[in-house]
C-alpha cells in the first residue's frame, strides 16, 4: 500500500493547498488577529469574491486579472462594512464580542442567500488556458489549477506583510489595536486606520476567492467549510502573526492531504477543526504569537 | 509569627520576556492596614492578581492563614476570605443592587438570612435607599460603594481595595475611607492600592512602594515620604 | 415554592393538558404538523438561551446538537427498537456530553473561541454522519415511527403532543435555571467573568453546567424529528436554518428571561410556517438573517426589552 510517490504527492499537494488556505485566512488575520473584530463572515466574502471572479471570466477575462479588478470594489465593500459595524456599536460605547459575532453571522447568511438568488445553488468554476494541464517533475504531478493559486496566495501575503511592516500606514494598522490613544496623539484617527484595514482585509477576499475557484468549483455555501480552517490558521498562528499563518496553513494543508490519501477524502473537512480544538485546548496563545 | 494572615515568598510573574513582578516577599498581619503605592506598570495589579488567583505565580508561593494557596482557583480563594474590589467597577449588570450581593452569598456561609445580611451590608456603606434599583442606574460613587459592599458581604479576612477612590471628589474619598476604616475596626486586614497619596498616607499603618515589579521601600507614612528611593520614583532625580 | 412558580407550573400544566385534548377537537392534522415545527423551535430557542442568553456564550452550532439528537434517536429506534421516551432521554444525555466536551475544550479561554468552535461543530458532525454507513451516510435513512397510542388520533397529533411535552419540560427547566442560584451565577459571569470568579463563583464549572443543560435541550428537540419526517438525511438534520433560528429567536424575543425565546420562537416560527407555503426556503433564510441583523443593530434587548422600556418610560 505504502509508496513513496503517494506520500510525496500528498505532501506537495498539502503544501499547495495550505498556501491557498493561507490566502483565505489573510483577511481574517487582519480583522480578527489585528483589529480583534470577529469577522466570521470573511469566508463568505471570499466565496463572494470567487463569484465576482466567475462573473468577469464569463467575458473571457483571466481569473487573476479579474481578481485585480475586484480589489477596488471589495476594498470599498470592506470600508462600508466597517462603517456599518462601527456605527452600530459605537453608539453603544464599544463592541460586545458576542453581538458582533452575531452581526457577522447574520451578514454571512444574507450574502450566501444573495449569491444563491443571483447565481443559483449549483457549483461554478472558471476556465483559463493553464487550468486543466499539469506540471510533471519526476514522481510529482502538479496540476496548474493548484500551482497557480498556490503561488498567488503567498505573493499576496508577502505584499500585505511588507505593507504592514514597512510603511507608515501599515505600522499604524498594527498599532491601532494596542495603542489607540497613542495613535490619536500622533495625529492619526484610529477610526480611519481601522476602516482602511478592514478595506484591505476585504480586498484580499477577492484574490483568495480567485484562488479558491481556480482550485475547484465553488457554490454559495462553500464558506462554511472554510470557517474551521481559517480560524484554526489565524488563532493557532498567534493572533495577527501573518508569516506564522502561512506555516500553520501549510501544516493543515499537509495534514488534510495525508488524511485524504491514506484515510478517505470525506474526512478532511474535520481535520482543521480537530487541529483548532486541540490547539485551543493546549496552547491558547497560539504557536507564533507572544504569550498574553 | 502566628498573626500573619497572608504571606508571599519569592513570588514572580513573567509575561513572555517581560518580568511583570518579583521576586517579591511580603507579609500581611491580621487586621493590618497596608498601603501599596508605585507608578503605573510597577506590578501592583499583577501582585493582587497573584494573591486573588487571577494569575498563578511562575515562581514562589502565596500562603493564606498558613496554607499554601498558590495553585488553587480564584473562586476558592474568595471563599477562603480573600476579597477584592476592582479598579474599574464591575457591577453585575442586569441585576439589582441587592442581587449583586446575593451572588457572593450563594457561595459562602453566613449566619441568618442571606438577604438580611446583604441589606445590612448595603446600609453600612450607605446604599440602603438603592437596594432594589438596577445596578446600571448607580452613580460613580455608588458603584464604588457597591463594589466594596460586594467584596465584604461574605465576611472576608483580607480585603484588597484596588484604586477604590480614583476619580472621586475629596468628600467622596472621605466617605470611602470611613467605610474602609470601619471595616478594618471589625478585624479585616485591608490592602489599599492607591494613587491618591494623601488618602493612602492617612489610611495605612504601613506602606510599601513598587517600581518595575520590585518592592523598593517599606515603612510608615512618614518613612515612605522621606525615603529617597520613593522620592526618586515619584519626583525624578 | 413562590406564588409565581406555582402560577407558572399551573400555566404549563394547562397548556400541556390542552395539547392532549386538542387533537380530539381540531380535526385537520395539518395544524399539528405545522404546530410541531413551532414547538420544536420553542424548545431549540429555549435550550440555546440557557447558555447564550443567561451566560452570554454564543453557540452557532445548535444544528450540530439538534442533528446529533436526530441521528442518535433514529439509530436507537431502528436498531434496538428503543421506546420513544428513552430515545429522547438518550438524545438529551448525549447532547449534554457533547456540550460539556465542547465547553471543556474551549471555555477556559474566551467566549469568542467557544463561538468559533461551535461554528465548526456542525461541519464535523455532518462529516462523521456522512462516513457512517449504519446511519445511511449522505443518502439518509428511512425511519418508520412507532404506531401512535390509542389516546392520540394520528401520527401528526402524536408527534405534536410529544414535542409539546418536551417543550414544556424545557421551558420549565430554563425557568428553574433562571430563578435559581445557577441563573444568578450565569448572569454574573455574563456581566463580568473576573468579578464573578473573585466573588466565589466557580465560573468554569457553572459554564460547563450551562453547556450541558443547553446541549441536552437542543438534542432532545431533535429526538422526535425522525418520526416526524420518517426520513433523516444530513442536510436537513444539520440544516442551516436551525442554527440561525436558534440564535435569532431568543435575540428577537429577548434573552434575559425564559419568556423571550418562547415569544421569539412562537412569532418567528409561525411566520415561517405560514411563509413556507408562499416563499422559498432561501427567502425564508434571507428574511430571518435580515431580521437578526436589524435586532442586533437596533434592538439588542429584543422585543421583551422594547416593551419593558416603553413601560418604564410610561411609569416614570
Amino acid at each position: 500500500m505504502f509508496s513513496i510517490d503517494i506520500l510525496l504527492n500528498a505532501v506537495v499537494t498539502g503544501i499547495l493547498l495550505g498556501s491557498v488556505y493561507a490566502s483565505l485566512a489573510l483577511g481574517l488575520g487582519i480583522t480578527f488577529g489585528i483589529l480583534h473584530i470577529p469577522n466570521i463572515a470573511h469566508p463568505t466574502l471570499v466565496v463572494a469574491g470567487a463569484f465576482f471572479v466567475y462573473t468577469l471570466t464569463q467575458w473571457e477575462l483571466d481569473p487573476i486579472v479579474a481578481a485585480l479588478i475586484g480589489l477596488v470594489p471589495f476594498y470599498i465593500l470592506g470600508v462600508a462594512l466597517y462603517l456599518f459595524y462601527s456605527s452600530v456599536f459605537e453608539r453603544r460605547g464599544g463592541a460586545n464580542v458576542l453581538q458582533s459575532l452575531t452581526l457577522f453571522f447574520g451578514l454571512s447568511l444574507v450574502v450566501e442567500i444573495l449569491l444563491v438568488l443571483g447565481f443559483g445553488s449549483e457549483l461554478k468554476s472558471v476556465s483559463a488556458p493553464y487550468i486543466g494541464s499539469s506540471l510533471k517533475l519526476g514522481l510529482l504531478t502538479i496540476p496548474y489549477r493548484l500551482l497557480i493559486p498556490a503561488l498567488l496566495g503567498p505573493a499576496m501575503i508577502a505584499a500585505v506583510w511588507l505593507y504592514l511592516s514597512r510603511t507608515n500606514s501599515g505600522t499604524a494598522i498594527r498599532a491601532v489595536a494596542h495603542e489607540e490613544r497613542a495613535l490619536s496623539i500622533a495625529g492619526l484617527n484610529p477610526a480611519s486606520v481601522k476602516r482602511h484595514a478592514f478595506g484591505i482585509a476585504t480586498a484580499t477576499a477577492v484574490v483568495a476567492g480567485a484562488a479558491l475557484i481556480m482550485v475547484g468549483p465553488v457554490e454559495p455555501f462553500a464558506g462554511r467549510y472554510q470557517i474551521g480552517r481559517v480560524f484554526a490558521i489565524v488563532v493557532l498562528a498567534g493572533m495577527g502573526s501573518i508569516p506564522g499563518s502561512l506555516v500553520i496553513a501549510i501544516a493543515i494543508g499537509i495534514a488534510e492531504a495525508l488524511v485524504a490519501s491514506y484515510l478517505n477524502p470525506s474526512w478532511s473537512p474535520g481535520v482543521a477543526f480537530a487541529v483548532l480544538l486541540l490547539g485551543l485546548a493546549s496552547r491558547p496563545q497560539g504557536l507564533f504569537g507572544a504569550a498574553r | 509569627m502566628s498573626d500573619i494572615v497572608l504571606s508571599m515568598k519569592g513570588v514572580e510573574k513573567v509575561f513572555g520576556a517581560f518580568r511583570a513582578l518579583g521576586p517579591v516577599d511580603l507579609d500581611l498581619r491580621a487586621g493590618e492596614r497596608l498601603g501599596i503605592i508605585g507608578p503605573n506598570g510597577s506590578g501592583k495589579t499583577t501582585l493582587i492578581n497573584c494573591i486573588t488567583g487571577v494569575y498563578r505565580p511562575d515562581k514562589g508561593s502565596v500562603h493564606f492563614e498558613g496554607r499554601d494557596i498558590s495553585h488553587i482557583e480564584a473562586h476558592r480563594r474568595a471563599r477562603l476570605g480573600i476579597s477584592r474590589s476592582f479598579q474599574i467597577p464591575r457591577p453585575f449588570t442586569g441585576m439589582t443592587v441587592l442581587e449583586n450581593l446575593l451572588v457572593p452569598l450563594d457561595y459562602c456561609h453566613v449566619d441568618g438570612s442571606r438577604e438580611e445580611r446583604a441589606r445590612s451590608v448595603l446600609s453600612s456603606v450607605g446604599l440602603a435607599g438603592r437596594v432594589s434599583d438596577p445596578s446600571e442606574s448607580l452613580s460613580q460613587l455608588e458603584l464604588r460603594k457597591l463594589e466594596l459592599a460586594r467584596a465584604l458581604v461574605g465576611n472576608p479576612k483580607v480585603l484588597i481595595a484596588d484604586e477604590a477612590m480614583a476619580g472621586l471628589s475629596e468628600e467622596e474619598i472621605d466617605e470611602v475611607l470611613a467605610i474602609l476604616l470601619a471595616l478594618n475596626r471589625s478585624g479585616v486586614a485591608v490592602i489599599m492600592i492607591e494613587h491618591i497619596m494623601h488618602a493612602v498616607m492617612r489610611f495605612s499603618e504601613r506602606i510599601v512602594c513598587f517600581e518595575t515589579g520590585r518592592l523598593i521601600a517599606s515603612g510608615t507614612s512618614t518613612e515612605i515620604a522621606e525615603n529617597p528611593l520613593v522620592q526618586k520614583v515619584y519626583f525624578g532625580e | 415554592m413562590s406564588r409565581n412558580s406555582a402560577l407558572f407550573l399551573i400555566g404549563v400544566a394547562v397548556v400541556v393538558a390542552l395539547g392532549f385534548l386538542m387533537p380530539w377537537v381540531l380535526k385537520n392534522p395539518f395544524y399539528f404538523f405545522a404546530g410541531y415545527v413551532v414547538l420544536q423551535y420553542v424548545t431549540i430557542a429555549t435550550g440555546w438561551n440557557i447558555l447564550g442568553g443567561y451566560a452570554g456564550y454564543i453557540n452557532f452550532g445548535a444544528a450540530g446538537f439538534f442533528g446529533a439528537g436526530v441521528y442518535l434517536s433514529a439509530f436507537l429506534f431502528t436498531t434496538f427498537g428503543l421506546p420513544l421516551p428513552l430515545c429522547i432521554l438518550a438524545a438529551a444525555v448525549f447532547g449534554a456530553i457533547l456540550g460539556v466536551l465542547m465547553g471543556y475544550l474551549t471555555l477556559r479561554i474566551q467566549g469568542v473561541y467557544f463561538a468559533i468552535a461551535t461554528l465548526g461543530l456542525v461541519v464535523v458532525l455532518e462529516t462523521i454522519v456522512h462516513n457512517i454507513s449504519a446511519l445511511g451516510g449522505a443518502s439518509g435513512m428511512a425511519v418508520y415511527g412507532p404506531r401512535p397510542p390509542s389516546w392520540s388520533p394520528g401520527p401528526s397529533q402524536y408527534n405534536f403532543t410529544v414535542m409539546l411535552v418536551i417543550a414544556a419540560v424545557s421551558v420549565a427547566l430554563a425557568r428553574f435555571v433562571e430563578i435559581s442560584w445557577i441563573g444568578r451565577g450565569l448572569r454574573a459571569v455574563r456581566a463580568s467573568e473576573d468579578a464573578a470568579e473573585c466573588s466565589g463563583v466557580p465560573t468554569l464549572r457553572l459554564k460547563l453546567l450551562a453547556c450541558a443543560l443547553s446541549g441536552a435541550v437542543l438534542a432532545a428537540a431533535g429526538a422526535p424529528y425522525p418520526f416526524y419526517t420518517s426520513f433523516v438525511e444530513p442536510v436537513t438534520a444539520f440544516s442551516l436554518i436551525i442554527g440561525l433560528n436558534a440564535i435569532a429567536m431568543p435575540l428577537i424575543g429577548g434573552t434575559k428571561s425564559w419568556a423571550g425565546p418562547v415569544l421569539g420562537a412562537l412569532l418567528l416560527a409561525s411566520v415561517q410556517q405560514i411563509a413556507t407555503v408562499t416563499i422559498s426556503s432561501e427567502l425564508n433564510i434571507l428574511f430571518v438573517g435580515l431580521v437578526l441583523i436589524a435586532f442586533v443593530a437596533f434592538a439588542p434587548g429584543g422585543i421583551a426589552d422594547l416593551f419593558g422600556r416603553r413601560q418604564g418610560r410610561a411609569r416614570s
